[in-house]
């Protein structure tokens, strides 16, 4: 049993904790304001291997594990949860589908750009009447003359309009069998005709992450754009989003940790009554309660990352980090603007957007209560 | 051309919990809370050393003294770019003056190749800024110090800008070799990559303690000083001095009141 990071897990989160400290905190709320996609960031953290880390170096990425990409999404996300999701996204959503599934010919063509940083990748699953119910996706793609016509709808796709966004993995119609839909995965190329690409959403929160509605109108694309087999759709996006949760796990942990952060230092500082309002247990046991859920969540997504690194099954333990990580980020965030008391509810304090940043934690990438369905029934219930 | 960079590990005085208290001795201070980096200006002596390198080719080489949790540093300038490194350890080399510590790292350097040295121009802990100085004397060398800026001329000299007061740049022609004591801001420090962490836990370091050094116990620590640190201590709070409490808000206004009582605004 060792519970130590290695030197180069250690190293590497120091060096992004340093960037994520340097580079992206004073910046963060400029960008949260505008609703700005960050490129100039984005394009240094490629540099650090940040948009790769857990491809392996033959196509473009660092060959890290997913201990060293919880981590770092981590402290990428204790500044901007933004930028945090825009690099999970990419690399769970956009990367791996690739990666796992694609052909050696699909892997040198879009993952390479991708994994290297140079381009973003997204993943089309969520349609304005599938979300958790994914079984009754609608988009169709029909094989005709060598090629996928594709009709449909996606929508809140991270990372599916920016400037260097290269394809977009959806999840389509391709027939029946059996009576029952054939889901299968189909790679589009950012710019095909038929594809468009709606307006950015005005969101609650993550304003510098990039997501839209995609709507497709025979949309046509080859047919060697299909992933993997014909009919594989469903058990892909099962086990990529096993990994995705790992991401999101680790975004709420870094979001959680600043909530801590901010409220032991506004504690500290705020006199009321002619003391730091830290000294009164309402406030400091908030802080100690922050504290013990920051260090759970953080031991379950690394738990989780481990397990995936040593190649056993780490479903379960996603699910769970995923789950009480999340709802702990939100709590936490919860807490921070109550100690922060009026100033929390302003935006001249991070928490304020922190609050507004949380919220979707427990949304995305399975709700909390997808995710108590699926632990359910890992129980027989 | 072969480039050696002397990096130091300093307590990181930008973490504003970071509290220094003297201990038992009178002549350390606690390092118990500390967490340590490497010192700022030696940061982007490590820069300018790999810039030149991916410029003009050649090896660069990193060297510290320093315990092995320094290593931290070392391989962190490794994976920046560096190519090898030495660390001098020995607890006979505690209490070195800046003499004792060129003399140190000159000893360092009997077995390297090199065309240039560069330190950073000061530390922030113990802040002599007089190592790179007392390098160049012992190697007999030229030098610079609070070195900005860093062209290679030809094979045999860098024109090298001081900076000066106002941010007037002072240019130079210096002849290789030489030790250059660099100045921070004069470029831009990179953040190293996850491969390039991965490659430095695969470079060596090479330890060297007395005697692989060749230097005699009293060329080194305290004996081998010129100038001996007796003890450290903390200022008293004059008469004159009025120490601001409270929080930030309320001693920014207890401030205000004061400039403008004495119409200093």
């Amino acid at each position: 049993m060792d519970y130590d990071l290695t030197e180069e897990q250690r190293m590497f989160q120091q060096m992004v904790r340093e960037f994520a400290d340097n580079e992206v905190a004073p910046v963060t709320d400029e960008l949260d304001e505008k609703g700005e996609f960050p490129y100039e960031l984005q394009a240094k953290m490629a540099e650090m291997g940040l948009f790769g880390l857990p491809i392996p170096e033959e196509y473009g990425g660092s060959g890290a594990g997913l201990v060293t990409y919880a981590l770092a999404v981590e402290e990428i996300s204790r500044a901007s949860a933004s930028l945090g999701i825009t690099m999970a996204a990419h690399t769970s959503l956009g990367c791996l589908p690739i990666f796992f599934f694609g052909s050696e010919e699909q892997k040198q063509e879009w993952l390479v750009p991708m994994a290297t940083g140079e381009k973003l990748g997204a993943f089309g699953l969520t349609e304005p009447e599938a979300g958790s119910d994914a079984g009754a996706t609608k988009t169709a793609a029909e094989l005709k003359n060598g090629q996928w016509v594709i009709n449909g709808t996606k929508c809140f796709i991270t990372n599916s309009g920016t400037d260097i966004t290269s394809v977009i993995t959806i999840t389509a119609v391709t027939g029946k069998i059996g009576g029952k839909k054939e889901i299968s995965n189909i790679v589009v190329p950012a710019g095909t005709p038929g594809f468009t690409v709606s307006p950015p959403y005005r969101k609650m929160g993550w304003h510098s992450s990039d997501t839209h509605e995609l709507s497709f109108s025979d949309c046509r694309v080859p047919e060697s754009n299909l992933l993997g087999g014909r009919g594989d759709g469903f058990k892909q996006f099962l086990k990529v989003l096993d990994c995705g949760r790992i991401g999101v796990a680790a975004l709420s942990v870094g979001m959680a940790q600043a909530c801590l952060d901010e409220s032991v230092k506004y504690a500290k500082s705020r006199v009321q009554f002619g003391q730091p309002i830290g000294r009164n247990q309402g406030i400091s046991f908030k802080c100690a309660d922050m504290l013990v859920e920051v260090e759970l969540s953080r031991n379950a997504t690394i738990k989780a990352a481990w397990l995936a690194d040593q190649k056993r099954d780490y479903s379960r333990e996603a699910s769970i980090a995923k789950l009480f990580a999340s709802e702990a980020a939100m709590r936490a965030a919860s807490s921070a603007v109550q100690i922060h008391g009026g100033y929390g509810y302003v935006e001249d304090y991070p928490v304020c957007r922190i609050f507004r940043d949380s919220k979707i934690l427990e949304i995305g990438e399975g709700t909390s209560e997808v995710q108590r369905i699926v632990l359910s029934r890992g129980l027989g219930l | 051309m072969n480039i050696v960079v002397c990096v130091k590990q300093v307590p990181d005085t930008s973490d504003p919990d970071t509290e220094v208290h003297i201990d038992g001795t009178g002549k350390g201070v606690d390092q118990g809370k500390f967490s340590f980096v490497i010192n700022d200006a030696d940061n982007f002596a490590v820069e300018e050393a790999i810039l030149l390198k991916e410029k003009h080719g050649g090896e660069v080489t990193v060297v510290n003294i320093g315990p092995e949790a320094a290593n931290q540093v070392i391989r962190m300038a490794l994976a920046k770019g560096g190519d090898s490194a030495v660390r001098l350890d020995d607890e006979k080399f505690a209490y070195s003056d800046p003499v004792a510590t060129a003399r140190l790292l000159a000893s360092a350097l009997k077995d390297v190749e090199y065309d240039l040295v560069m330190t950073g121009c000061l530390a922030t802990d113990d802040g002599y800024g007089a190592v790179g100085i007392a390098l160049a004397q012992l190697l007999g060398v030229p030098h610079a110090a609070y070195a900005k800026t860093v062209e290679v001329v030809d094979d045999k000299k860098l024109k090298v800008g001081r900076e000066l007061e106002g941010g007037l740049l002072e240019m130079n022609e210096i002849e290789l070799p030489c030790v250059l004591a660099i100045q921070t801001g004069g470029n831009e420090p990179r953040y190293a990559s996850f491969k390039g962490i991965r490659e430095a836990s695969k470079k060596e370091i090479k330890v060297m303690d007395l005697a692989a050094t060749g230097l005699s116990e009293d060329q080194v620590g305290e004996a081998g000083s010129v100038a001996v640190m007796t003890q450290y201590s903390v200022p008293e709070v004059g008469e004159l001095a009025e120490i601001l409490e409270g929080d930030p808000a309320e001693t920014a206004g207890k401030l205000a009141g004061i400039l403008k009582e004495k119409g200093l605004v």
